[in-house]
């Protein structure tokens, strides 16, 4: 048998686009990072690594120790394999003999075994204390108790010790070190599986049918905070959005004050509010003061405090809801909203009297 | 050895009618034909699983774009996923093993080569009924289409309340049908490496090949055994007022997510393990040397596949689960990467002190090694349960995994495809377009999949059709679909490769590669029927290396 000794050129391209396209990854991540710290005030891009809240924190802590573990592998492996790759490729000044044939080393073997098996215990040491410290926190007696529960496809927010009921847009109190309050939410579901996501403020907790979840945050800084659910459920998952205010704690307390109020009865649109208690509104929405008590969409008795209509998929404006009304999929195709199917003129009425729930 | 052998051509397929032709293919038993239509039946799906992410991309090219409805959104994630798992990489693993596994022992069929055919054609069916889908879906109520219940179909999404119609049916009895195709396969390739191994092979002289889909196919009859209960307590919910996953009768979402998972881990490693398999064989052949530390990379196989049995809820850290759960399974996650480290390390030495040829196969299994360690290292981060909060479900796991089957899974099988091809079509795979495919599917790859990790950092969740603008997602998303496209025009090269090597390609003769395990021992394609004209006997791992060194021969060393 002969043995066939390749002539070939050292493939210098492949290292070297190698080595662009995977440091590509790290600088990403790392300018993805920097984008984010860079403006502080600015929220609108939610990047868990601008964080404002004491678990969103304590998980950036965790992901920086990780990510400088696995980046440290990275480079060390990495530069092995383009060494290996560039060293031992074979030569076209070879004689034609195979090289040495090695069939392992125990040893070696070790070494490669025993370094994995001490990092993983220093990462799980780090892990395991960031689980603790933000699953089994406890809970102060100034924490602001809701209860959030994720529909098709929209979010309710009860403050069961308030009596504030609202939706899509949750308010929560500033938390100071000195004097925290943070938000203590309960996690429940209507209907399918649905994750409440604020990158900025905390990791994503599912809401699942019968069973209560539980998950907490505290902002340090007052702003609009924004994410939406995580967890597939159904046509309309993409426009399930979530806001999250975190108010001063006056600005707070003036919030929960206007939601305790009962709805405004302006007589003046007395036609709108029949309209609403004479069609199918009332099956699925709330207005505290009529009779509509439905409970399978928004409650809307503070409807115009709310800055946007259908999850945040629009701006509340007097167009939009009135779109919304008339055609709900114009807005958010396969929602759960039916198109009402209103004249003109009661469809007018109506978006007037709604104008009122301030 | 290559003496043995004898010539002996079939019949002529020119003189027989097509009929004829057809008729012999549907109905044979022969390892080889099947493993053949299993790799072209997975490459069908493969084009159409890439048309369906084709489409997903350019919908996600920018924010607010209605490119697709919602509802063909859906229906795409989830064609696409379940098409690609269960009609694309299963299969083509399962074709390679049937027609390697055989050849590489020595043996002249499969254990039960009837029990083979009907498992290809169970599968066939399988994915045939899914995408009947498309127009039955329907059924009477007119609601749904193709299933829209995402390839997880997550409790109760895939409830009668909430999918009515029966497109989630069909998902449910595809999966059922293939699971049970891909269970008898794995009974067929344990019992023909524990009893068909030619005089010699002992079970530490069996090619790693051989080994890992051993190992792959136990976990194949673990972890496809709870998924095809699932689909059946599933069904028994649908049609028989079953509860066990309809919440609103008291049933229990998690408990799906269980069932799912425990399948659904396992299934990541019954899909990488046989491209480590690939990756075993073709780097020592094109670095010249002898795999580094056999028994070392049988034993991390092994204990990959123990491991990664108790890891399947670190798919659920987010679904509320006590600190004490997440903490062991956080553990067992990480543990996982020691011996997927070990066997990287194996790999480099293996090349180390070797003279690597930079052949089509071994640049892909370079790309692998690569793109695996980052895979890897991804991996770790989603492992850390707090950093999983933030990252799971969001474009990062997307990117990760498509990291795992795609730099890795695929990668490893573009490998195998230049490397084996000679073996089954008797000619060689054009060089000139393997290089053209390799280096645009590299770069179309990490276009893609690597600036996919960051929107998953700045709070993009995964299964959504659109995305607001200004949240720092547009660019990138941009960029991430002109990535698809590319790897999209490589895959056509591909394709182009292996229909025009097929006629024009050079004759491959029996051993191209000069390499070392017992199919380069016999013509190319190998014999129908039979393989071996007389079944050979080994003394070593490498008995092509012992033929072709008589005077220094392995057996010698083990």
């Amino acid at each position: 048998m002969r043995i066939v000794e390749t002539m070939q050129k050292a493939d210098w391209p492949t290292i070297i686009s190698r080595v662009v396209g995977v440091a590509l990854l790290f600088a990403g991540v790392l300018l993805a990072a920097g984008l984010c710290t860079a403006t502080p005030q600015d929220n609108s891009v939610p990047s868990i690594f601008d964080s404002h809240s004491t678990p969103a924190d304590s998980i950036r802590h965790l992901s920086f120790f990780v990510l400088g573990v696995t980046g440290l592998i990275f480079l060390v492996v990495f530069s092995l394999l383009s060494y290996v790759v560039v060293k031992f490729r074979s030569r076209a000044a070879d004689t034609v003999r195979e090289p040495a044939q090695v069939y392992g080393s125990t040893q070696i073997e070790l070494a490669w075994t025993i370094i994995p098996v001490l990092i993983v215990v220093v990462l799980f040491l780090a892990t395991a204390r960031v689980i603790h410290a933000i699953q089994d926190a406890p809970k102060p007696a100034e924490a602001v108790e809701v209860t959030a529960i994720g529909h098709q496809f929209w979010w309710e927010f009860r403050y069961p010790g308030l009596g504030v009921v609202t939706a899509n847009e949750l308010h929560v109190p500033v938390s100071d070190s000195s004097h925290p309050t943070p938000t203590f939410l309960r996690l429940l579901s209507a209907d399918t599986d649905h994750s409440f996501w604020i990158p900025q403020l905390a990791g994503k907790t599912d809401l699942i049918p019968n069973r209560v979840n539980e998950t907490w945050l505290d902002p340090h800084e007052t702003g609009l905070f924004l994410g939406q659910c995580a967890q597939y459920c159904g046509t309309q998952h993409a426009k399930m959005l979530l806001r999250v205010y975190a108010d001063g704690p006056e600005d707070f307390k003036v919030w929960i004050r206007g939601q305790q109020h009962p709805a405004n009865q302006d007589e003046r649109e007395a036609a709108g509010r029949r309209v609403f208690e004479t069609t199918a509104c009332l099956n699925c929405h709330a207005v505290g003061g009529t009779n509509g008590t439905g409970r399978f969409g928004p409650d809307l008795t503070h409807l115009m405090s709310r800055h946007t209509l259908a999850s945040g998929a629009a701006e509340n404006t007097p167009e939009n809801l009135r779109l919304w009304i008339e055609n709900p999929d114009a807005i958010k195709p396969g929602s759960l909203m039916p198109a009402m199917k209103l004249s003109d003129a009661d469809l007018d009425a109506l978006v007037r009297y709604l104008e009122t729930l301030r | 050895m290559s003496s043995d052998v004898m010539a002996i051509q079939s019949a002529d397929a020119a003189g027989r009618s097509w009929t004829e032709v057809l008729h012999e293919w549907v109905t044979t038993v022969d390892h080889k034909r099947l493993g053949v239509l299993y790799i072209l039946y997975a490459l069908f799906f493969l084009v159409i699983g890439g048309i369906e992410a084709t489409i997903i991309r350019i919908q996600l090219m920018r924010p607010h774009n209605d490119f697709v409805s919602p509802q063909v959104f859906n229906r795409m994630f989830t064609m696409h996923g379940t098409t690609m798992i269960f009609f694309v990489a299963m299969p083509i693993l399962f074709g390679f093993a049937n027609y390697l596994v055989p050849l590489m022992i020595g043996a002249r069929d499969m254990a039960f080569p009837r029990l083979n055919a009907f498992s290809f054609w169970l599968t066939a069916f399988g994915g045939f009924l899914l995408y009947f889908s498309f127009l039955g879906g329907s059924g009477l109520y007119g609601a749904g289409n193709a299933p829209d219940v995402g390839w997880w179909a997550y409790a109760p999404l895939a409830s009668r309340a909430f999918s009515p119609g029966h497109s989630s049916d069909y998902w449910t009895i595809a999966l059922l049908a293939s699971g049970f195709g891909s269970i008898a396969t794995a009974i067929n390739i344990i019992a023909t490496i524990i009893s068909m191994r030619c005089p010699g092979m002992t079970l530490g002289r069996m090619p790693l090949f051989a080994w890992l889909n051993l190992v792959m196919s136990g976990m194949v009859l673990l972890a496809i055994s709870p998924l095809s209960a699932a689909q059946i307590m599933l069904l028994v919910d649908r049609y028989l007022g079953g509860h066990f996953f309809d919440t609103q009768a008291g049933g229990s979402a998690t408990l799906w997510m269980h069932f799912f998972w425990i399948f659904g881990h396992p299934e990541v490693y019954v899909l990488i393990i046989p491209c480590f398999a690939f990756a075993s064989e073709i780097i020592p052949v094109f670095s010249r040397k002898p795999i580094f530390g056999y028994p070392v990379m049988v034993g991390a196989t092994v204990c990959i596949a123990f491991v990664s049995m108790s890891v399947w809820a670190h798919h659920m850290f987010t679904i509320g689960m006590n600190s004490y759960a997440n903490s062991f399974f956080a553990i067992t996650t990480m543990a996982v990467g020691v011996p997927t480290g070990i066997k990287i390390f194996n790999w480099l030495g293996t090349m180390w002190g070797g003279k690597i040829q930079f052949k089509t196969p071994m640049l892909f299994c370079i790309g692998f090694l690569f793109q695996f360690l980052i895979a890897g290292l991804t991996g770790i981060m989603l492992s850390a349960a707090p950093f999983n909060w933030q990252l799971s479900g969001s474009y990062f796991v997307v990117a990760h995994f498509h990291y795992v089957i795609v730099g890795g899974i695929l990668f490893a099988l573009f490998g195998a495809f230049y490397y084996w091809y000679p073996k089954i079509t008797g000619r060689m795979l054009s060089e000139t377009l393997g290089k053209l495919h390799f280096w645009l599917f590299l770069i179309g790859f990490h276009l893609t999949f690597d600036l996919m990790h960051i929107p998953g950092v700045l709070g993009m969740p995964r299964r959504i059709y659109t995305y607001e603008p200004g949240r720092g997602w547009d660019t990138l998303n941009y960029l991430v679909t002109i990535g698809a496209f590319v790897q999209s025009i490589a895959t056509l090269v591909f394709v182009a490769n292996l229909i025009v090597s097929y006629f024009k390609g050079k004759k491959a003769g029996n051993d191209p590669w000069d390499a070392w395990t017992l199919e380069w021992s016999v013509s190319s394609p190998p014999p129908p029927a039979y393989n071996f004209a007389s079944i050979p006997t080994v003394a070593s791992r490498r008995p092509l290396w012992d033929l072709k060194h008589p005077e220094d021969p392995d057996s010698r060393y083990e």
